[in-house]
């Protein structure tokens, strides 16, 4: 094979070593500007924010002197990230739990011969391609509005008091509606793993009059167990960073309820002005990701192996 | 699935995975059909579900008061740029590595794909400081480059995974019956790329099209795009339901039907390979 990884560089064009040294320098050429253009987007702002992190910087007052691990100090003994990384905590497993449970229901509910299998993909899979702000608009007016909203409508009309969502449970009125766009996503991606099961496994398991039960456990749930450490581990990297629901149905309140780690470093910087905390934060942030991120490059670099 | 079940027993199944997908589906659909009503009635109880007048005045008026075309060019514009652009860098990028992969090939994949693994607040500040003083906020060509930067790896990576599969058989074959370098590339394996380039494409579009954490703080009026718009709406006095819907019935439709064309694309883009 010409180009399985291991294999002497091309062997697209002609072999000898002129050939050879030829397209290999095309071939750097050819890689330079993605390499040169993230690396500088990589390094640049990151080396700024721990630049700042280290500084007394004030957006209205410019920058100031250099104070050492004061921001770290002030940002991690802040009584504020605490309930921040609770918060952010609450959501990642919260949504986690949520879209995997309901994601491999659906997978394999669609898995099944089901009648217009086409449209139902169709429908379950739109949530995931509705931008951020519209389904966070969406649900808090529409559907869980105390007084005008349909579940409040549901509620009454069962004879019970309607919740109102965002006072009374905020951090689960925006857990429920990321779960929601990304439920979707672990239901496509557990769906896409079912549908590789081995048809004489099925088969076989089928002849053994094997119960639905066991035969979940012993040959499905292994068999997806890839699929769904995919899904959590891209969700955990994606859920890390929730913005935009929050920015436009909270605004992280009532007062911290649903400040995550993103949304305080947000505040902290562009509100507040505090340039240094926030880079800080940011800091912060880019640690918590990076203990998921060794986890998913781990298993997606064991691919490229295979 | 071949497993043999009574019809029964479809019917069934079928039923559950009907209210299911249904259940999921109903947000959206609630939207379209409350876009399509008064505001007096958008917000009646009990709410009308098929039987009230229905209107498309909603939609003429988000045309009028508010500058719906402008933000939606920004969003064609900003999406289909950042993509054009990222493949422009990112084809010639994934082509050398799966047709002449080096030692480090593999390392450099894996670092390309660590960059999509920082978190946007880590470097939020710096980039606000960076764009104000290049009067790059609010500036279509400084958003447009974070959405380009923020999909590159992604670009790279589903390319690659792409490219990888044309067989090198068929290039032996073509060198075989005398085919030069330039008929081979044009001839044998941009037909046979094209399919995963439009595709990358495709996914790509949707990603910026719906990126909401950089469009929000980067941009206000004259560069936003779709998201920023109907952010607005969540300010008390414009909370309008039935334009709202109808604002963001026509700022989704058009993604959610290029995205139903990539659902296979999105698997493997989003998971980098890992699942096909």
């Amino acid at each position: 094979m010409l180009r399985r990884a291991g294999s002497p560089p091309l062997g697209l064009w002609d072999a000898t070593p002129m050939a050879t040294r030829q397209t290999t320098l095309l071939a750097r050429a050819m890689v330079a500007p993605s390499v040169i253009l993230l690396f500088l987007w990589m390094i640049v702002p990151l080396g700024m924010t721990i630049w700042f992190s280290f500084l007394r910087y004030s957006l209205l007052e410019g920058r100031g002197d250099f104070v050492g691990l004061f921001n770290y100090e002030y940002f991690l003994t802040d009584p504020a990230f605490f309930t921040a990384f609770l918060n952010t905590l609450l959501l990642v497993g919260a949504v986690l739990a949520i879209t995997v449970i309901g994601g491999t229901g659906v997978a394999l509910l669609m898995d099944q011969p089901v009648f217009g299998q086409g449209v139902l993909r169709l429908m379950v899979i739109a949530p995931f391609f509705v931008m951020p702000t519209v389904s966070a608009l969406v649900w808090k007016n529409l559907l869980m509005h105390p007084v005008s909203g349909l579940f409040a409508w549901l509620a009454r009309s069962v004879g019970a008091e309607p919740v109102d969502w965002f006072a009374q449970a905020p951090l689960f009125s925006v857990i429920l509606i990321v779960a929601w766009q990304w439920m979707p996503f672990a239901a496509l991606i557990i769906l896409t793993a079912l549908q590789s099961l081995d048809e004489e496994q099925k088969e076989a398991a089928e002849m053994d009059g094997a119960p639905p039960i066991s035969y979940f456990v012993w040959i499905v749930l292994p068999h997806i167990a890839r699929a769904i450490t995919v899904v959590v581990l891209i969700e955990t990297i994606f859920l890390l960073s929730v913005f935009a629901e929050i920015f436009v149905t909270t605004n992280g309140g009532p007062g911290l309820a649903t400040t995550n780690i993103a949304f305080l470093v947000y505040a902290q910087g562009l509100l507040q002005f505090d340039v240094g905390g926030a880079s800080a934060g940011g800091i912060v942030a880019v640690v918590l990701a990076n203990i998921v991120a060794v986890f998913l490059m781990r298993m997606i670099g064991r691919n490229l192996e295979g | 699935m071949a497993r043999r079940r009574s019809l029964p027993h479809r019917l069934t199944v079928t039923g559950f995975a009907w209210i299911a997908a249904l259940l999921i589906f109903f947000p959206i659909l609630w939207m379209v059909v409350t876009s399509f009503k008064t505001e007096l009635e958008a917000f009646s109880t009990p709410p009308k579900f098929l039987f009230f007048q229905w209107t498309t005045e909603n939609y003429a008026e988000v045309q009028e008061r508010s500058n719906y075309f402008g933000f939606a060019l920004n969003s064609i514009l900003l999406s289909v740029g950042s993509a054009i652009a990222g493949l422009l860098v990112a084809v010639p990028a994934a082509w050398a590595m799966a047709f002449a992969p080096g030692k480090r090939t593999k390392d450099l994949l894996m670092w390309m794909l660590s960059t999509k693994m920082m978190p946007g607040v880590g470097v939020l500040v710096p980039i606000y400081l960076i764009f104000r003083d290049l009067g790059l906020l609010d500036a279509r060509l400084g958003i447009g480059f974070v959405l380009f930067m923020m999909n590159l790896p992604i670009l790279v990576w589903m390319l690659y995974t792409y490219f990888k599969e044309i067989p090198g058989e068929i290039l032996e074959a073509a060198r075989m019956d005398g085919a030069t370098l330039w008929q081979e590339v044009v001839h044998v394996l941009t037909p046979m790329a094209v399919p995963g380039i439009a595709s990358t494409l495709l996914l790509n579009i949707i990603l910026a099209w719906n990126e909401a954490f950089w469009t929000l703080n980067l941009t206000s009026s004259k560069a936003a795009p779709l998201t920023v718009f109907i952010a607005s709406y969540s300010s008390p006095e414009g909370l309008f339901w039935a334009k709202l819907s109808a604002a963001s019935t026509l700022a989704i439709a058009p993604i959610l039907v290029l995205g139903w064309f990539s659902q296979r694309q999105l698997v493997r883009g989003l998971t980098f390979g890992a699942v096909k």
